[in-house]
């Protein structure tokens, strides 16, 4: 990690900073890893598939037509179920299309949301360390020694499932771990003589941590989202399969595999095509992470 | 050593009672929303204050929160509202059948990762290595729903060798175990045999492997002798914490192989709103959760004399 975090220190100081060219500069890092790049096609792929989903679903997600339809069979008014229906006659490609657009709207606003809290913990705990240290990790270690699904489950249950509260519980048990890496990167970090050089111009603390340490600390910090990324959609996938997730009847591809697995001895195409279609997003993100974590180790 | 053992036992009572008040806060505060759980929401209003005068609920917080945490400590967990009966007596053989459950993946876990991360630690960047390291990734990605749903089309509906079913009706069938432990190995072993790696691999660049190779031993010799011992210190704290993510995984398999145990019970308690039965089963998790955490901790500093918390 702190090799990582080095090199990516010494790049900085070639490169101009800007965001979309540091973004450039990273795919293009990314080409020497052949995993990395399986992993950014997949992410890339359902990207692509939420964005232009208006326009590439052949139904509505949620209008009923012919229900048990097997994949590959005709409307009889006119078109294709590609993927075949499910039991009340949705076309399960318009779901899946569309289910795309959910999960990629929820799981980053949910990492990202959870990376903010986490940053500004660890940033503060890893800065000024004493008494805030002591107290913002212990608080941390807490919520951690929870199992991850427990406390969603408690969460979830006791004050309802909607959008906003899976982000909430999402933001609530994954704050802290990330809290303990960023505190892990500050600690290292504040010893730094560009640190110190910036205490001695008198800058604020904040800004200290936020323009002087953080952006030295993205390296880790990015491979880490990759693979939070991926987690977090595994954790909504479950809620929804558990029965907690957002309500019907917007597709979820979680909410479709429990709908439909007491049917997946008669229909599998049902349950497996959205297995396939959240495991695939998973790989994607591991993978790149995966990528990542190896370009950025190699030079 | 002494010392070390009384601090961490010391730090999870510390970690339980924090444990214990977020618990009592998420649940426990609204005292109305108690009466409605436990009395049914057709119950009237007069039914609701009595039942909440009559269990003290109109005490201060904090008296209520000490009386409730006694409880706690002797074991009584009150009345379950959906099973009607005391909340031990279905915590308890729930909680038997969950450890036997997670008893047989750690018999297959152990050994599994542990080879696969040596093998591909030992050798970094060989075939081998790239392989294993591929695979893992790939059965870290398909999450346990999704692969109950494509062992069982494999195993249940296309070969029919094995029960889709674990409940368990007819007395305990092994049979019925085979699939609810393989969905939580696949999931789990990658970790695993990505933390062995790493730390073998870190091993292998050692200046004391390199001597030893370097002076002619051979090298299953080098391998056993010098460097396992080094390597295996890391991945036994990975597996220890592994406990962690096997009782989130296990909520997942219990519930689509309808196997009676914890993880299921939880779950269960938690939709149908049965309070008393979730803060059981919330505070058994957490610490079995901490209390894996602690004996980690020691037997980690214990094994590698270079740490030593004071």
């Amino acid at each position: 990690m702190a090799d990582s975090t080095t090199t990516l220190a010494a790049e900085t100081i070639d490169t101009p900073p800007g965001g979309l060219r540091r973004i450039l500069r990273i795919i293009g890092l990314l080409r020497e890893s052949p995993v990395g790049v399986v992993g950014a096609l997949l992410v890339g792929f359902w990207v692509f598939v939420a964005v232009f989903a208006p326009l590439i679903s052949p139904y509505e997600p949620n209008a009923t037509m012919v229900p048990f339809m097997k994949p590959g069979a005709v409307n009889p008014e006119g078109g294709t179920f590609w993927l075949g229906t499910d039991h009340i006659g949705r076309d399960i490609l318009s779901r899946l299309i569309w289910g795309s657009r959910t999960v990629l709207f929820y799981a980053p606003v949910a990492t990202f949301s959870a990376y903010a809290v986490g940053i500004v913990m660890g940033l503060v705990a890893g800065y000024y360390r004493g008494w805030i240290d002591d107290v913002l990790s212990r608080i941390g270690d807490m919520i951690l020694s929870f199992p991850v699904l427990v406390l969603y489950i408690i969460i979830i249950s006791t004050i309802g499932a909607s959008g906003l509260n899976i982000v909430l519980a999402i933001v609530f048990a994954s704050g802290p771990a990330i809290m303990r890496i960023v505190r892990g990167l500050v600690l290292d970090l504040r010893n730094r003589e560009y640190v110190a050089a910036a205490q001695t111009r008198g800058e604020s603390a904040w800004r200290i941590m936020m323009v002087e340490i953080l952006p030295n600390a993205r390296g880790p910090l990015i491979v880490d989202g990759c693979l939070r990324m991926g987690y977090v959609i595994i954790n909504i996938g479950v809620l929804g399969f558990l029965g907690l997730g957002l309500p019907p009847p917007d597709p979820d591809w979680g909410g479709m595999i429990n709908e439909t697995r007491q049917m997946a001895l008669l229909f599998p195409h049902m349950t497996v095509l959205p297995c396939i279609a959240i495991s695939s997003l998973v790989l994607g993100f591991n993978l790149l992470a995966d990528g990542m974590r190896e370009v950025s180790l190699r030079d | 050593m002494a010392i070390l053992i009384v601090k961490r036992f010391l730090l999870m009572i510390l970690t339980m009672v924090a444990v214990s008040i977020i618990l009592f806060l998420l649940l426990e505060i609204d005292i109305e929303s108690i009466a409605i759980k436990v009395l049914g929401p057709y119950s009237t209003e007069e039914q609701r204050l009595l039942w909440l005068e009559n269990n003290g609920y109109n005490e201060p917080v904090v008296l209520r929160y000490f009386t409730w945490f006694g409880n706690f400590l002797v074991g009584d967990f009150g009345m379950s509202t959906a099973y009607k009966l005391p909340v031990g007596d279905v915590l308890w053989p729930r909680l038997w059948n969950t450890t036997i459950l997670a008893f047989w993946v750690f018999v297959f876990l152990v050994p599994v990762s542990l080879v696969l991360g040596i093998l591909s630690g030992m050798r970094e960047g060989s075939k081998l290595d790239r392989t294993i390291s591929v695979v893992s990734i790939l059965t870290t990605s398909v999450p346990e729903f999704a692969s109950t749903v494509f062992f069982s089309g494999v195993f249940v509906f296309s070969l029919q060798w094995l029960p889709g079913t674990s409940n368990m009706f007819d007395g305990f069938d092994w049979k019925q175990l085979i699939l609810p432990v393989l969905v939580l190995l696949v999931y789990d072993f990658g970790y695993v045999t990505r933390m062995t790696r790493a730390s073998m691999a870190e091993v292998m660049t050692t200046a004391y492997v390199r001597t030893a190779v370097l002076k002619g031993l051979p090298y299953r010799q080098v391998i056993l002798k010098h460097a396992l011992r080094n390597a295996l210190i890391a991945p036994f704290t990975v597996l220890m914490l592994q406990v962690n993510w096997l009782l989130s995984g296990v909520i997942v398999v219990e519930f689509f192989y309808a196997y009676k145990g914890f993880g299921a019970l939880l779950l269960d308690a938690a939709l149908r709103q049965d309070v008393f039965l979730i803060e059981a089963c919330t505070m058994v998790a957490v610490f079995v959760v901490v209390a894996t955490q602690m004996i980690s901790d020691i037997a980690y500093t214990y094994l590698n004399p270079r740490i030593r918390f004071t």
